[in-house]
C-alpha cells in the first residue's frame, strides 16, 4: 500500500513538470514580462524554501539562519564576475561550497540549544553576518556589488532582453532541489531526519546519531541554499548586505514553508505559490507610496495561519485526509492472530 | 560471558543517589525482570546502561564491550535497544513508517528494510493496524509499536520500560506470549515492569531495587517470599504481619 | 580615563532600560514559554504613544508614560488573548511566528499613518539637562529614564517574589496543570503576565522618547538586544535580564567606542553565541 502511493506521488510529479516545461509558450505569459518575472521568484522562493525544509522541516530545526548562506551564495557568484571577472560558475561552487562550511562552523554552537534559545542564536547570526559585510571593504561593504554589462548567455548566465531563459534556470534549480528533498523522503536520510524531530532521545535509542545527521541535513541545506543566492544575484545584477542577508530575508524561507506545510514536500511549493504572487502584485499596487499596505495584508496572512493551521496548506490537506480514512473503516481488532474472524459483525 | 554485566553502578543527581552500587548479570536468552516500588532508581539504571545517563561510578559491558560511556545511539547499534514508558511516535507517519526507521539500523537498503519492517509487524500482531497513523493509536498499540520499532533494528538485548502499563488484561497475555516467542528466536530480556502478573510467571531472574539499592536477586519464587521484598511493597507494618502469619503456619499473602 | 568612565556610564544607562525591556520578556518566556517577536515593535507603539502626546497635547513623557504603559498593557492583554492563547496548543514555534506577523503589522501601520521619518520631541521638561560630577555627564533625560527604569524592574520582581499575584504566576509557569487544580485561572495570569510584558516595554518607550527619536523601524533591532539580554540572562530570571542587560549596556558602548559604531553589535551577538556556547541555557536559566 505505501508503494503504490509512492508512484502516485512521482506521475502526479512528473506531469507537472511537463507542465512547467511549457508554461512559457502560453500566449499570457509569453508576452508578459511581469508574468515571467512572478513565475521565476516563485521556482527560486520555492527553491530556497525546499532547500530550508530540509533542516527547517524534516529534521524540525527552524533556523532563521539561511539568509546567510543564500548571501554567501550570492556573494560567491557576485564576487567571481564583479571582483574578478570571470563567469560566475567558479563563484557559485565556490560561494555554495563556503555556505556548506559556514553552516558546519555554526551548527556547533547552535545545535547544543534547545527551543528558543536555538532560533536566537540563528537571530543573532544573521546580525553578525549582516554587519560583518556591512563593513567588510572586500566585498564591497554597504554598497555591495554592481553587476556592469555582459555578454548574454549561458557562460555568464545573464540576460537583458527577456527572461525565459531565467525561467528556465529557476526551474532546473527548483526540479533538482525537489528531487533531492523526494529522494531523501522516500530513503532513510529523510526516515533518520523525521525521527529526530519527532522525538530525538527516541530515535537515539533506535541507532540514529542525532548529531552527525543534523549536521549532515544543515550542510546540505546551506550548499542548497547557497545555489539559489548565485540564482538571485544572477538575476538581480547586484546583492548587498541588507537584500541577502537580513532577518526579513531568513523570515521568507520560514513563513513560506510553513504556510505551505513544515515537512512536506509540496509544502514549500504551494507557500511561494500563495505569497509571491501576494508579495509581487501588492507591491506593484500599493507598494512604494510609502504604503507598507503590502506587508500589513503578509502580517496579517502569518497570524492567521499560524492562530489557526500552523501545519499550513498541507496540514488542511492531510487533515482531510485522515478524517475521511478514519470514519470510513471499521476499527478492526488487532489482537485477533492472522487468520481469525473478525471480532466486530 | 554474560551478555550484560553490571559492576557497581552509582548515579547521582547532585546529591541524590538514585542507583548505589548496583550489580547484576543478565545471561543469552534469559528473561531477568527490574522490579521495585516507585523511585526505587528502575529507569535510572535503565538509562545508565542505555547510554542515556553516564553512571557516576561503576561499569557495564555489553556482548564483551565496555558501553559504560557510551552515547544511546552506539548502544543501540551495538544490539542492547530499549524502549520507552511513553512513546512518542512519529504521529503523521503511519506505523509501517514507525517501525521502518527501527529497520534502518541494520539495513541501509530501503527494499530489504521494508522486508524486515513486514515481518515484525506480523511477529507483533500488528498487521491490521500498520497503515494507520501512529498518532491516532490507541495506547496498548502504541506500546506494541515501540517494541516493534526495537525488534526492527535486529537487537540482541530488548530492554523493555514499563510495557504493560495501560494494558487491559487481553493486551497483557498477548504481549507476554509475544516476548515468550522472541525469546526462543534468540533474544534476551531485560524488562522493567510494575504489573507482576506479567514478568513473575516468564522472568527466569528477578531483580529488586529499592530505594537505589539492589535488596534482592533471584528466582521469582524466591523472591516473592523475600521479607525484604515484601517489606519494600508493602511496608513494616504489612511485612511484619504477614511474618506472624507465616509464623502460625497461615496461608500466606501472594503478590500479584 | 575619564573616557572609559563616560563610556561605562553610557553603557549602564542604557542598560537600564532594556533591563526593563527584557523583564518583560523574559516574564513572558519563562511564564508561558512564548517569545514575543512584537517585542520591539511594542517599544515603538509606546514610544509613538508618548511622541503625540507630547507633541499634540505638551504633555511630557515623565507624565505620558502612564499612558504608554497602559497602552501597552492592553495591547498585550489583546495579544494574548486573541493571538497567543491559540498558538499555545501548537507547535513550539508558533507562538513565536505568529508575533512575527504581528510585528509586521505594527510596524507598516505606523509607516502608513506617521511617515517612515524620525520624529523627535524638542522642549521636554529635562531637554538638555544635566549632571556633571567632575569630568562626567550624566544627562538628565537618560538619567531619569534608567533610574525610573531600575526602579520598575525592581518593583516587577518584587511583584513576582512576594505578593500572592506573584506566586500565582510563579506557580503557573512551573506547572500550568497543578496551577489550575489549585484553583488558579491560568488564563487570567497568562493574559495578565503578557499585558505585564507589554506595560514594562510601554513604560521604557514612554520615558525614551525625551531622547530617542521614534520611527517605525526602531523596534527591530530592539528586539533583537531583548532576545539575546533574555536569552543570556536565562529565560525566567529577572535578575538574570537585569545583569545580562547592563552587560550588554556595557559591551555596546565599549565596542562602539573603542572599536567602530558599526561594530557594537556584532560585539554584543558575537559575545552572546560565546556565553551560550558555554552555558547553553543562559547565565540564570531555569
Amino acid at each position: 500500500m505505501n508503494m503504490i502511493k509512492f508512484r502516485k506521488k512521482d506521475i502526479y510529479w512528473c506531469l507537472f513538470i511537463v507542465i512547467l516545461i511549457l508554461i512559457p509558450f502560453l500566449p499570457v505569459v509569453a508576452n508578459n514580462s511581469f508574468i515571467q518575472h512572478v513565475l521565476i521568484l516563485i521556482l527560486l522562493f520555492a527553491s530556497m524554501s525546499q532547500s530550508w525544509n530540509i533542516i527547517g522541516g524534516y529534521a524540525g530545526q527552524v533556523s532563521f539562519g539561511h539568509s546567510v548562506f543564500f548571501g554567501i551564495g550570492a556573494y560567491g557568484a557576485g564576487m567571481a564576475v564583479v571582483k574578478y571577472g570571470m563567469t560566475p560558475w567558479p563563484g557559485i561552487l565556490v560561494g555554495a561550497i563556503t555556505a556548506s562550511i559556514v553552516a558546519i562552523l555554526i551548527s556547533y554552537p547552535c545545535f547544543k540549544l534547545k527551543g528558543h534559545y536555538f532560533a536566537i542564536a540563528t537571530f543573532a547570526i544573521v546580525e553578525i553576518f549582516n554587519r560583518l559585510f556591512m563593513i567588510w571593504y572586500w566585498v564591497g561593504g554597504a554598497v555591495g556589488l554592481d553587476y556592469s554589462l555582459a555578454e548574454e548567455g549561458w557562460k555568464n548566465f545573464v540576460w537583458y532582453n527577456t527572461k525565459i531563459p531565467y525561467y528556465y534556470g529557476a526551474l532546473i534549480l527548483f526540479i533538482l532541489i525537489f528531487s533531492i528533498v523526494r529522494w531523501m523522503e522516500k530513503n532513510r536520510f529523510g526516515y533518520y531526519l523525521m525521527s529526530v524531530r519527532e522525538d530525538q532521545d527516541a530515535a537515539e535509542s533506535l541507532g540514529v546519531n542525532s548529531a552527525m545527521l543534523k549536521l549532515m541535513a544543515m550542510t546540505v541545506s546551506a550548499f542548497l541554499t547557497g545555489l539559489c543566492g548565485a540564482f538571485f544575484v544572477q538575476y538581480n545584477f547586484r546583492v548587498d548586505p541588507p537584500m541577502v542577508m537580513s532577518l526579513s530575508m531568513s523570515m521568507n524561507f520560514v513563513l513560506i514553508t510553513i504556510l505551505g506545510g513544515a515537512g512536506t514536500i509540496f509544502g514549500p511549493l504551494l507557500g511561494a505559490l500563495i505569497l509571491i504572487p501576494l508579495q509581487e502584485y501588492s507591491r506593484a499596487i500599493w507598494g512604494g507610496v510609502g504604503g507598507g499596505l503590502d506587508l500589513i495584508i503578509f502580517g496579517f496572512l502569518v497570524v492567521v495561519v499560524m492562530v489557526y493551521q500552523p501545519r499550513g496548506i498541507m496540514g488542511i490537506i492531510s487533515g482531510i485526509k485522515r478524517s475521511t480514512q478514519n470514519t470510513k473503516e471499521v476499527q478492526p481488532n488487532p489482537f485477533r492472530k492472522e487468520g481469525e474472524k473478525n471480532g466486530i459483525t | 560471558m554474560a551478555l550484560l554485566e553490571v559492576h557497581n553502578v552509582t548515579k547521582k543527581f547532585g546529591s541524590l543517589v538514585a542507583n548505589n552500587n548496583i550489580s547484576f548479570e543478565v545471561e543469552k536468552e534469559q528473561i531477568v525482570g527490574l522490579i521495585g516500588p516507585n523511585g526505587a532508581g528502575k529507569t535510572t539504571l535503565f538509562n545508565c546502561i542505555a547510554g542515556l545517563y553516564q553512571p557516576s561510578e561503576g561499569n557495564i559491558i555489553f556482548n564483551e564491550v565496555d558501553i559504560t560511556k557510551f552515547p544511546p545511539y552506539k548502544v543501540a547499534r551495538l544490539g542492547a535497544v530499549r524502549t520507552f514508558q511513553i512513546v512518542h511516535p512519529l504521529r503523521d507517519m503511519t506505523l509501517f513508517d514507525n517501525v521502518l526507521i527501527g529497520a534502518y539500523l541494520r539495513e541501509p537498503n530501503t527494499e530489504k528494510a521494508r522486508q524486515i519492517t513486514e515481518k515484525c509487524i506480523k511477529k507483533c500482531y500488528l498487521s491490521k493496524v500498520k497503515n494507520k497513523y501512529a498518532g491516532d493509536l490507541t495506547i496498548g498499540i502504541k506500546k506494541r509499536l515501540g517494541l516493534a520499532c526495537a525488534l526492527a533494528t535486529g537487537p540482541k538485548l530488548l530492554m523493555l520500560d514499563e510495557s504493560m502499563a495501560g494494558l487491559t488484561t487481553t493486551e497483557i497475555k498477548e504481549s507476554v506470549e509475544l516476548i515468550k516467542n522472541l525469546r526462543k528466536s534468540g533474544i534476551t530480556f531485560l524488562i522493567v515492569e510494575h504489573v507482576m502478573e506479567a514478568i513473575m510467571p516468564i522472568a527466569d531472574r528477578i531483580v529488586v531495587l529499592n530505594g537505589g539499592v539492589k535488596i534482592a536477586e533471584g528466582q521469582p519464587e524466591e523472591i516473592i517470599k523475600n521479607d525484604q521484598v515484601i517489606e519494600a511493597y508493602l511496608g513494616k507494618k504489612y511485612s511484619k504481619k504477614i511474618t506472624e502469619q507465616k509464623g502460625s503456619g497461615e496461608e500466606c499473602l501472594t503478590l500479584g | 580615563m575619564t573616557m572609559f568612565f563616560q563610556v561605562a556610564i553610557d553603557g549602564l544607562l542604557m542598560g537600564m532600560v532594556y533591563a526593563l525591556a527584557a523583564s518583560g520578556l523574559s516574564l513572558i518566556w519563562g511564564v508561558m514559554d512564548v517569545i514575543n517577536f512584537a517585542h520591539g515593535e511594542f517599544l515603538m507603539v509606546a514610544m509613538y504613544v508618548s511622541y503625540w502626546l507630547g507633541f499634540l497635547m505638551n504633555i511630557d513623557p515623565i507624565i505620558s508614560w502612564i499612558a504608554s504603559g497602559a497602552f501597552c498593557f492592553l495591547l498585550g492583554v489583546l495579544t494574548y488573548k486573541l493571538i497567543i492563547r491559540h498558538c499555545l496548543g501548537g507547535p513550539p514555534l508558533s507562538a513565536l511566528l505568529a508575533t512575527f506577523g504581528l510585528a509586521m503589522i505594527l510596524k507598516n501601520v505606523c509607516l502608513n499613518r506617521f511617515s517612515p521619518n524620525f520624529l523627535f520631541l524638542t522642549g521636554t521638561l529635562l531637554d538638555g539637562k544635566k549632571i556633571i560630577l567632575g569630568d562626567l555627564i550624566f544627562p538628565l533625560p537618560q538619567l531619569v529614564t534608567s533610574v525610573f527604569a531600575l526602579v520598575v524592574v525592581f518593583i516587577v520582581y518584587y511583584i513576582i517574589k512576594r505578593t500572592r499575584l506573584g506566586w500565582a504566576i510563579q506557580a503557573t509557569s512551573m506547572d500550568k496543570e497543578a496551577a489550575e487544580l489549585m484553583g488558579i485561572k491560568t488564563d487570567w495570569v497568562f493574559a495578565f503576565v503578557f499585558g505585564l510584558g507589554g506595560a514594562c516595554v510601554g513604560i521604557a518607550g514612554g520615558l525614551v522618547t525625551s531622547y530617542l527619536a521614534v520611527n517605525p523601524e526602531v523596534g527591530g533591532i530592539f528586539s533583537l538586544i531583548a532576545f539575546i539580554t533574555v536569552a543570556m540572562g536565562g529565560f525566567g530570571s529577572i535578575p538574570g535580564a537585569l545583569l545580562a542587560a547592563l552587560f550588554i549596556g556595557l559591551i555596546e558602548a565599549f565596542g562602539g567606542f573603542y572599536i567602530a559604531p558599526a561594530f557594537k553589535y556584532v560585539v554584543v551577538f558575537g559575545l552572546y553565541i560565546l556565553v551560550v556556547m558555554f552555558r547553553p541555557k543562559g547565565l540564570f536559566g531555569w
